[in-house]
């Protein structure tokens, strides 16, 4: 919402300055975006006195000048036609910085002759668009001051509106808000009807059906006759100008200006050029609307329109048409003053994507009890401007009734607002911005003003009060603290931070990712069902939401490598969604490894990642969160998207922890990655959460006093035997004695014989109660043995 | 009968001979062969001993005691020969070993932790040790918790301030959607949980919007107190004590400013004070103002429809962006930078897995 200094003052009285005011308003919640103020830019400008302005001894068209700039008379060559002697002008010097091309000015040369100065055009000082010659100063203008100071210029702000603040659309509502604060006074608006010469001979219906009466509660106006449509005064054009908007004619202009001003939207017709009187009705099927824009709308039905006996004329609340729009030759005109349902304007509006000023106001809702005064005020200045007889009224509808009184008791503004405020001064806001107060035993009746809609609860009122005495009254209190400072975390929250910071002690750096990734690639991690597409995904590669945290980590790896960083070690703690209902995801944390595992170095050959790095990130990310990392099953399943011979899960019996692996070659293929990839998937929500324990005391340590025994056992197994079941039959071969077993040497090959393989173990017996004999040592050898054979048929290597 | 001398005539020319050999033997092995020879069993010096047996009785003791202290000089030099020798070859062996200590360590990667969790830490650790809990929700939502129970009247400009991400629409005609904001979460936990509350609230959230300054997922933490006496002192009091913290900048001015949510009511938006001199961004007392959060006072309608009595219970909320806090606090420049996944990027802004922030150590080091 812009305006300008002086127009704000149109209806404040006020002696704050610029700086003041634009304070106040941020502080008032009229947040100020901008403030510019154009004499900031105008320092160095002199006023100047053009003595002679003879013709310029190479060129017919330029000037050569005189001109006095007070303390010394400057040589001038100019070009612009209205160049004569006698003229007050504004003078910029060598080094003064042009606004419009930001440009030092230099010492000139043109056509042999030296410039010693410029004289401006509205243009260059970026006052205006006027570019047809230069500025020429009121005759009697003081020479060689600063232009700053013989002219006044109108700083031009941008303030933030927030949705609630519809009243401050309008200049009015801004200065209000200002004078509830102290900030000057609110100027009066009197209205005084302008009596009618005749009737309307423009007539006016409202045809909404029942259901639909609020599209369009009330309709007023007037048909005026005999109107002049030239162009506007300079003050109403320069104030449309530094709002950024275009000058058109007389009667549009004063359209914007109610706009603008008093947050009152208003169209005109030109009355030559309707057919019969005025509907309101909502657009039949097949109905179109060229629109003031230039360009024709298609409309349907519920959208409101104003038509005549030949059809719609303008959208009601949202923008007028071109046929039936006033033109320079129009002379009687019928001005429509309504009210729209901001629910319908803001559908319509939607649906057709027209944003016009008045749409955004009739969405967010304007004053209804101010239709037949902005209807008078309007053709007051009609009558001014244009000229002309203005009709009777014609009034349809009526005004929706008054809003509820709100029930409001003083207290509350402490008790909410932590801040005393004496209950006469409660008051005095209240009514200065619009309120009116009545005491009801210990508390109030307060009906808010009708262009505040937003006041509809006591809260709303403890706002407006803590709002204009300011929030900066309000004293800061620290929190009450809890006596004893406990956790905050839960224990999932806990494992997920202990997950995060221990991958990346692993080595893997951490990343956040989209939780959307392509469907087609959803698709090869179990996901890219049709109800987690997204209906508006902001790119159709970011469609789907996400099965699996791996194919985002996988690309990225790749934009990696196409960054020349082969070696890629990361992972995500993050979400991945199985269903479209709230809840139906899960805390995942996902790593991937690419490239090599062991880079080039002079000590250590190259080693390319492989499943074991992912298996041994899965296990440290279990292990970080205090799971169970020894005491897991791994089982050699995994879902598709791993190399099925190369992955595998790990266990804590039925729940599956983790699932790890080398990447299907088919999906590194699709993504267009370099193998190999290898990574791991932990559900963190499916990790045991530490118990509960009444101490925080460890368990006792039990250090055995006897030293602990080694034996190494070589067995040949089938090459399908895996090696934890070998390692778990020797552990349990004799669980009072054996601590530990070890794998330490893995074998396939001619020693051993096809389809075997040979696996070396290292079995520790920790005694501890005595030294065992050799024979029992020898015993418990025989025992591993026996249990090994057993489970696995592995036999000893001989 | 040996003659005494006849025996003790070669000792004195055998030790000078030996010790001779001990002193120019330029090896262990060579020194070896001589005490094999001087002393061993054949040794010639165990030879004279040897003819001990066969010397008078009377005589046996002074001779036993030279040919003794001839066996100790040269034992005794040999010994010392030796540690010279094992000395030398040590050092020669040490000069050999001897590599250049400027090749490359092993070295051991280290990760990063991102800077959005890091930030999250750090927001824990401050909210935490003023009570807070941490609270989370589902990122899909419905209607009903991410809009309709935060006030949010159907239609209403305020709700199109959030571009929203929308699953497909399903039979009954609802449809579910990606949470605008970590404000369902308060939702869920006021209708969880009996005041007094103190949570906050960190998490993904998700806007159809994609430009210099948005990306459609972003982080947000928000908080909530609901209490019975809790008012806008308080809110003051929390947020200042948690910029002054978090920026670790003891004298940033903070400014509250009435602003518009549907959920809160009064409003306020908070901008803190900052310089912009020299095109450096530094936080504290300076000319300008960086906004970096909105809160206020829960809506009595979001209250209600969280089943709690708003004449009973008050309380305050807030909200403010993850990345944009770290942005401002560790001068990342782009937002859309945080979900590139590039590693240079990672490693220079993540945070070794060691700094964990904790109000004792200091958040950052």
């Amino acid at each position: 919402m812009k305006f300008t200094l002086s127009w704000l003052k149109r209806h404040l009285d006020t002696t704050a300055g610029i700086e003041e005011i634009s304070r106040r308003l941020t502080m008032l919640g009229l947040e100020v975006e901008s403030l510019e103020d154009p004499a900031s830019r105008l320092g160095g400008f002199l006023t100047g006195h053009v003595l002679e302005a003879g013709k310029h001894p190479n060129a017919d068209r330029l000037h050569l000048c005189k001109v006095s700039i007070g303390r010394e008379v400057l040589q001038v060559v100019c070009g612009a036609p209205n160049a004569r002697a006698g003229l007050k002008v504004v003078v910029a010097t060598p080094g003064v910085v042009i606004p419009a091309t930001g440009e030092a000015l230099k010492k000139g040369n043109v056509r042999g002759v030296e410039s010693q100065a410029m004289m401006c055009s509205w243009r260059e000082l970026m006052l205006g668009e006027d570019h047809s010659g230069i500025i020429e100063l009121p005759a009697d203008t003081p020479v060689g001051e600063p232009l700053t100071k013989v002219m006044s210029f109108d700083p031009v702000i941008d303030v933030a509106i927030t949705p609630n603040r519809a009243d401050c659309l309008g200049v009015r509502g801004i200065a209000r808000d200002l004078a509830a604060a102290g900030v000057g006074k609110l100027k009066p608006l009197p209205v005084e009807p302008v009596k009618g010469v005749e009737p309307s001979p423009v007539g006016v219906s409202l045809s909404l059906p029942p259901d639909g009466a609020s599209a369009c509660p009330l309709f007023v106006g007037r048909t005026i006759r005999g109107v002049r449509n030239g162009e506007s005064p300079v003050w109403l054009k320069s104030w449309l100008t530094s709002v950024g908007l275009r000058p058109i004619s007389a009667l549009v202009d004063i359209t914007n200006y109610f706009t603008l001003d008093l947050d009152r939207p208003l169209h005109v017709f030109d009355v030559a050029k309707l057919k019969g009187d005025l509907e309101v009705r909502f657009a039949r099927p097949g109905e179109s609307l060229a629109a003031l824009n230039g360009k024709t709308y298609a409309l349907d039905d519920g959208m409101t329109v104003i038509a005549d006996s030949a059809g719609p004329l303008a959208l009601g609340g949202v923008m007028g048409g071109e046929p039936s729009g006033v033109t320079p030759q129009t002379t009687d005109v019928f001005l429509e003053v309504a009210l729209f349902d901001p629910m319908r304007t803001a559908a319509t509006g939607r649906r057709l994507a027209i944003e016009s000023d008045a749409r955004y106001r009739f969405e967010r809702g304007i004053d209804p009890a101010f239709v037949m005064d902005g209807m008078e005020l309007a053709t007051r200045m009609i009558l001014e401007l244009c000229g002309g007889e203005a009709s009777q009224p014609v009034i349809t509808g009526d005004r929706p009734s008054d809003g509820r009184s709100i029930s409001f008791r003083p207290h509350r503004v402490e008790q909410l607002g932590g801040v005393p405020v004496d209950e006469s001064r409660m008051l005095s806001v209240l009514e200065s911005l619009g309120c009116k107060v009545a005491r009801t035993g210990d508390s109030y009746a307060v009906l808010p003003p009708s262009w505040r809609a937003d006041l509809t609860g006591e809260h709303d009122l403890v706002e407006e009060i803590i709002r204009i005495v300011g929030y900066d009254s309000i004293p800061v209190v620290s929190m009450p603290r809890p006596g004893v400072v406990r956790p905050v975390l839960t224990a999932g929250q806990r494992q997920a931070g202990w997950v995060r910071r221990g991958l990346a002690a692993q080595g893997l750096v951490e990343t956040v990712t989209w939780s959307f990734q392509p469907g087609a690639v959803a698709e090869m991690f179990g996901g890219g069902r049709a109800d987690l597409r997204l209906a508006n995904p902001i790119a159709s590669d970011l469609d789907s939401l996400r099965p699996s945290v791996l194919p985002n980590l996988i690309l990225a790896a790749g934009r990696n490598a196409d960054r020349g960083l082969k070696d890629v070690a990361l992972f995500e703690v993050g979400p991945q969604f199985h269903g479209d209902q709230p809840g139906e995801q899960r805390l995942v944390a996902g790593g991937v490894r690419a490239g090599r595992a062991v880079g080039r170095h002079w000590a250590q050959p190259v080693r390319p990642v492989d499943l074991f790095d992912a298996k041994a990130d899965a296990l440290a990310a279990i292990a970080a969160a205090g799971g169970p990392a020894d005491g897991v099953q791994v089982v050699a399943e995994a879902p598709a998207w791993y190399h099925p011979g190369r992955s595998g899960s790990l266990r804590l019996g039925q729940k599956v922890l983790a699932v790890f692996g080398e990447m299907h070659p088919k999906v590194l293929a699709r993504l267009d990655i370099k193998g190999p990839v290898v990574g791991f998937e932990l559900y963190l929500d499916a990790l045991p959460q530490p118990k509960v324990r009444a101490t925080r005391a460890k368990p006792l340590l039990k250090v055995s006093p006897f030293q602990a025994i080694e034996r190494d056992f070589a067995f040949i197994v089938d090459h399908d035997v895996s090696a934890e079941a070998v390692m778990r039959a020797a552990k349990g071969a004799d669980k009072a004695l054996i601590s530990d077993v070890l794998l330490f040497d893995h074998y396939e090959g001619p020693h051993v014989g096809e389809g075997k393989k040979s696996l070396a173990i290292q079995v520790t017996l920790q005694p501890t109660e005595r030294t065992p004999t050799d024979a029992e040592i020898e015993a418990v050898a025989a025992k591993v043995v026996a249990a090994v054979g057993k489970v696995t048929g592995g036999v000893l290597r001989g | 009968m040996a003659d005494l001398e006849e025996i003790l005539k070669d000792v004195e020319p055998l030790v000078a001979q030996s010790l001779q050999a001990v002193s120019n033997a330029a090896g262990l092995d060579e020194l070896d062969r001589i005490r094999v020879a001087a002393l061993g069993k054949k040794g010639s010096i165990s030879a004279l001993m040897a003819q001990l047996g066969s010397v008078p009785a009377d005589l046996r003791k002074e001779a036993g005691a030279r040919l003794n202290t001839a066996k100790v000089a040269v034992s005794e030099a040999i010994e010392a020969r030796k540690t010279a020798l094992e000395e030398a070859r040590l050092d020669e062996r040490l000069a050999r070993e001897r590599v250049d200590v400027t090749l490359p360590a092993r070295a051991a990667d280290i990760g990063r932790i991102h800077p959005v969790s890091q930030t999250i830490d750090e927001v824990v650790a401050i909210f935490g040790q003023m009570g807070f809990a941490v609270a989370e929700g589902p990122d899909i939502e419905d209607d009903f918790h991410n809009f309709t129970a935060l006030n949010f009247p159907p239609e209403h400009p305020a709700r199109m301030m959030h571009d929203t991400f929308f699953l497909p629409e399903k039979a009954d005609g609802t449809r579910h959607l990606l949470r605008t904001h970590t404000s369902p979460v308060q939702v869920r936990t006021m209708l969880k949980q009996k005041p007094p509350i103190r949570v906050i609230i960190p998490g993904r959230t998700y806007r159809c919007d994609s430009d210099m300054t948005h990306t459609p997922m972003f982080h947000q933490v928000e908080g909530l107190v609901i209490d019975k006496t809790t008012h806008m002192g308080h809110l003051k009091g929390c947020l200042i004590e948690f910029v002054k913290t978090y920026f670790e900048v003891d004298d940033v001015p903070v400014r509250f400013r009435p602003s518009f949510f549907p959920f809160t009511e009064p409003s306020a938006e908070v901008d803190i004070g900052c310089s912009r001199a020299g095109g450096e961004l530094k936080i504290g007392a300076g000319a300008d103002w960086l906004e970096i959060l909105g809160c206020g006072m829960v809506h009595p309608n979001v209250l209600r429809n969280c089943g709690i009595d708003p004449d009973e219970y008050q309380g305050f909320a807030f909200g403010m962006g993850l990345e944009r806090i770290a942005m401002l606090k560790y001068g990342i420049p782009d937002l859309r930078t945080f979900f590139d996944s590039d590693l240079r990027w990672l490693k220079h802004y993540g945070f070794v897995p060691l700094d964990v922030p904790t109000l004792s150590g200091g958040l950052t080091r």
